[in-house]
């Protein structure tokens, strides 16, 4: 698939031929522009840009990174509260708006604390050592004197408020990066498992998710999709959809199509009952051979990762060598409320209300489209359903956008399950060779990696739908840094992990959690452990052997503890149908940051080729933990999702277009069959806090295909682990 | 042609209009009573997102016509407690931290009461069972276990 910006001609010339059916339209109940202060700085180097003290000393935190259900506000709330010494219960957040929020970058990554808090964190030092040296010419009394604490400075039994101390000049100055930040020994909030601040209103219906955002006079769209992914608009009738009672429009542009009604239901039944003539696209693959297809794409550029020694010769010089092949298939992020979006244009200015992860950049991508400066779009994030990357909720913006300019009214866009399951960016189909070679000792002499993975555009952003249906100015997709993961953490002498990036991949690709280090950890950890059995060694010494760096030995012995992990390096035991083993898995994340270790029991049935994941047991080091419980819901959620993707997901299609449109089609793990989880976790407070979620995430395939390989001698190394396959690998004996 | 049925959410009557008789509940509770409980999941019957009870039953409002439970009792999340009188099922579900993005929470908390309204003493088996059809994307399921095993212990 290919995505190009168009040119303005284009652009001009396809929005010529918009058609726009109307109904009789309501009339417009004009709605008051929410407008906060205009003079609010946004600056990501300025402390006003992230922190507002008012008159009543309470603080408002401007965060442009967004709580997608991981947590994250409350982490940082506790963070800022921290920093400020202010009580919890005054701080409160302002999430990813682009008239008031900084742009601290996408939330993905596992970033949000590592990065967007650490910002936060030193926004709020540089306050406070101005507010102490402020509190400290008031007083007249030396910096050191001054004390701060519940949002007041104190010396020697006066105070003075923080809302008092700015009152004259208020608080117009830079981040310092020197300011000094509190001792880990003095933190009250930071390190408390602080309970998340959104789960009573989410336990009685009280929170407001974006599908709940109502506008005074909006109205509803539904939109309707091509046959195939790039099949044109040939023709619409919508005799029928304007038969339905409170039906507004029909919004066709290009290949973009949506239908418009007074109600929610109306827009259903008319998104029913149009009638689109799409042509007969079969531009995908065959499924059956995708792998030949994936392998077989253009290769534009070729990137090694690690290179040292000359794993060349080794390998062919080597008398005891493996070689295998991996694959993972094509996931959906299938958030369990398809995307919505909400957009109101408004003298030339559009405000889009959006569950987007990425406001600012959303913003850029919808002036491009739109051809407006970008200073007449506003994106207003509200929490939606968990996304796990870059799934709809933009496109649905982009939908709601186009939708509200042609119809001239807020429009509310919700996908359908279809919709989501169809059209969503999908974690892209990934092709892993691996070659090994051992020397006489059992270590490791030679290792060679290739994936074959989607290019990365130098912007990274994911192509919004509508622009690229409605032939609108758009950029080339990005599927995220998915080269990260193929290099190793392991010492080994001759050594290269080469990235190929394809020119083509068979749909529009995105990040989810954990793209890259999760399908290449998957290769990568699996072949660790296919050089252990051939070593004949136990697969946790045998990683032990090769690794030097002390936190991740560390890691790797913790989770062998928590597990009673015992030395592995026969078959386990014939008998009956159902056999048990264990697997292990490591990784230090991107090599820069969290470590992570983990043993998954399996058991297998023999006759039904069904796995079971029963326990996880993980050791996870992220440096500097904010929120105990937090990291353990984000940890339970990662392995859980993971377990989910590794044994039942796959993106099923035809020639045209998916055919797994909802649950039934794409199962999801449920209650019976989720393991149980147990951790160590270790706390480092006077180190960096770094990512957690993705980095437990990206180790929980190989671990289940090392669990496998340990219960039935048979390795697994194609994602997901259906019945079908392990069935199969048992009559090979792979 | 608009028709109009008498809903009963929460203890209270309510009229609705609505053009067609075959609307599903799940947008009458949304968009015409503007209750935030029920979410829309899948509109399919296969999350649960969108559960409340009719007289005293788990249904899926996404798949159950206005025309067919007018006049029937409905208790949505609301109508189980609000945060400042929380059910204990809903105190449970905060005690456990049993939430990530909370989407689906609304329907495994609905789907437990019909459980411990039945059960008293479910096993880890009898609580993965009765909620085997409710969908988590999140992976929230071992806290959600936890909550309802909190819960029922708080209810006896
Ligand atoms: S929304 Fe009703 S079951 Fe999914
Ligand atoms: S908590 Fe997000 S779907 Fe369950």
């Amino acid at each position: 698939m290919t995505h190009e910006v168009l040119n303005r001609r284009v652009f001009l010339k396809t929005a010529g031929s918009l058609m726009v059916t109307f109904a009789l339209l309501p009339d417009r109940v004009s709605v008051a522009a929410d407008t906060p202060a205009a003079s609010k700085s946004v600056a990501t180097d300025a402390v006003e840009g992230f922190i507002q003290i008012h008159p009543d000393n309470s603080v408002t935190i401007y965060s442009g990174k967004v709580d997608l259900g991981t947590g994250v506000r409350t982490a940082i709330t506790q963070i800022a509260a921290e920093e400020l010494d202010i009580p919890l219960a005054q701080v409160t957040i302002v999430q990813g708006d682009t008239l008031t929020t900084p742009d601290q970058g996408l939330t993905w990554g596992s970033l949000s604390i590592q990065v967007g808090g650490m910002q936060i964190r030193q926004a709020c030092a540089t306050a406070r050592a101005a507010l102490i040296s402020r509190a400290a010419s008031k007083f007249s009394a030396p910096a050191q004197a001054i004390k701060t604490h519940e949002g007041r400075c104190w010396h020697e039994g006066a105070s003075t408020s923080y809302a008092e101390l700015i009152e004259a000049e208020g608080l117009v100055l830079k981040v310092d990066p020197k300011a000094p930040t509190k001792a880990p020994a003095d933190y009250q909030v930071v390190g408390k498992s602080v309970a998340r601040l959104d789960i009573p209103a989410k336990v009685t219906g009280q929170f407001e998710y974006m599908h709940d955002f109502r506008l005074p006079g909006m109205v509803h769209a539904r939109v309707v999709r091509p046959t195939g992914v790039h099949a044109e608009l040939l023709s619409v009738d919508d005799q029928a959809a304007r038969k339905v009672p409170g039906f507004v429009a029909t919004v066709r542009e290009g290949n973009f199509l949506a239908v418009v009604a007074r109600t929610e239901w109306g827009a259903i039944q008319a998104s029913a009952a149009i009638k689109p003539v799409w042509s007969a696209w079969q531009g995908l693959p065959e499924q059956n051979r995708l792998w030949d297809y994936v392998r077989n794409t253009a290769i534009s550029k070729s990137e090694d990762l690690q290179n040292a020694g000359d794993p060349a010769t080794v390998l062919q010089q080597s008398a005891k060598k493996l070689r295998a092949t991996y694959d993972f298939a094509i996931h959906t992020h299938g958030s369990l409320g398809p995307s919505c979006a909400v957009a109101e244009w408004k003298d030339g200015m559009v405000t889009c209300w959006t569950a987007s992860q990425q406001v600012h950049l959303l913003r850029k991508q919808m002036a491009q489209m739109m051809k407006v400066p970008e200073s007449q779009v506003r994106c207003i994030y509200i929490a939606g359903s968990g996304c796990y990357g870059r799934n709809g909720h933009e496109d649905a913006a982009a939908d709601a956008v186009l939708i509200a300019k042609v119809v001239n009214q807020p429009v509310r866009v919700q996908w359908m399950r279809a919709d989501e399951h169809g059209w969503d960016p999908k974690g892209p189909p990934f092709l892993l060779d691996f070659r090994g070679a051992l020397d006489d000792q059992g270590h490791i002499a030679a290792w060679e990696s290739q994936a074959y993975i989607p290019k990365r555009p130098a912007q990274a952003s994911v192509t919004l739908l509508a622009a690229d249906l409605a032939l609108m100015p758009h950029e080339v997709a990005h599927p995220g840094n998915v080269h990260q993961g193929l290099a190793i953490p392991y010492q080994v002498p001759n050594l290269k992990t080469t990235a190929h990036y394809l020119s083509h991949t068979p749909f529009r690709a995105s990040w989810i959690r954990a793209p890259g280090r999760m399908q290449n950890t998957f290769g990568s950890e699996s072949f660790m452990d296919e050089l252990a059995h051939a070593a004949s060694a136990d697969p946790m010494e045998f990683r032990l052997r090769h690794l030097i760096d002390p936190r991740g030995r560390e890691c790797l012995e913790r989770v062998a503890q928590l597990a009673h992990w015992q030395p592995r390096t026969g078959k386990a035991a014939d008998s009956g149908d159902v056999v048990r083993g264990r697997g292990v898995s490591y990784i230090k994340y991107e090599l820069v940051r969290t470590y992570v270790a983990v043993v998954a029991d399996v058991e297998v049935n023999r006759r039904t080729g069904k796995i079971r994941v029963t326990h996880f047991y993980i050791a996870h080091d992220c440096g500097q933990i904010i929120n105990p419980d937090g990291l353990k819901n984000q940890l339970e959620g990662n392995i859980i999702q993971t377990v989910s993707r590794t044994l039942l997901e796959e993106i099923k299609f035809n020639r045209s277009q998916v055919t797994t449109l909802d649950w039934v089609s794409y199962p999801i793990l449920t209650f019976p069959e989720v393991p149980q989880v147990t951790m160590d976790l270790i706390d480092r407070p006077t180190e960096k806090p770094w990512g957690a979620g993705e980095p437990a995430a990206s180790v929980v395939p190989s671990a289940i295909a090392n669990g496998v390989y340990d219960a039935l001698g048979v390795r697994l190394r194609s994602v997901p682990f259906t019945p079908h396959k392990v069935l199969e690998a048992m009559r090979t004996r792979t | 042609m608009s028709h109009s049925y008498t809903l009963k959410v929460n203890g209270q009557s309510h009229t609705v209009q609505v053009d067609d008789p075959k609307m599903p509940l799940l947008y009458a509770l949304r968009n015409d009573l503007h209750l935030r409980g029920p979410h829309f999941g899948c509109g399919l019957g296969q999350c649960g997102a969108c559960t409340v009870h009719v007289d005293g039953h788990p249904v899926r409002s996404c798949s159950v016509s206005v025309a067919k439970v007018a006049g029937q009792s409905i208790t949505t999340l609301e109508g189980l407690g609000s945060p400042e009188h929380l059910h204990p099922i809903q105190q449970a579900f905060i005690d456990e931290q049993a939430a990530q993005c909370g989407y689906c929470i609304n329907g495994m908390i609905m789907q437990t009461k019909a459980l411990l309204d039945k059960n008293k003493h479910p096993s880890e088996q009898d609580i993965r069972q009765a909620l085997a059809l409710n969908l988590c994307r999140c992976g929230t399921h071992v806290r959600i276990i936890r909550a309802v095993q909190r819960a029922a212990a708080a209810l006896v």
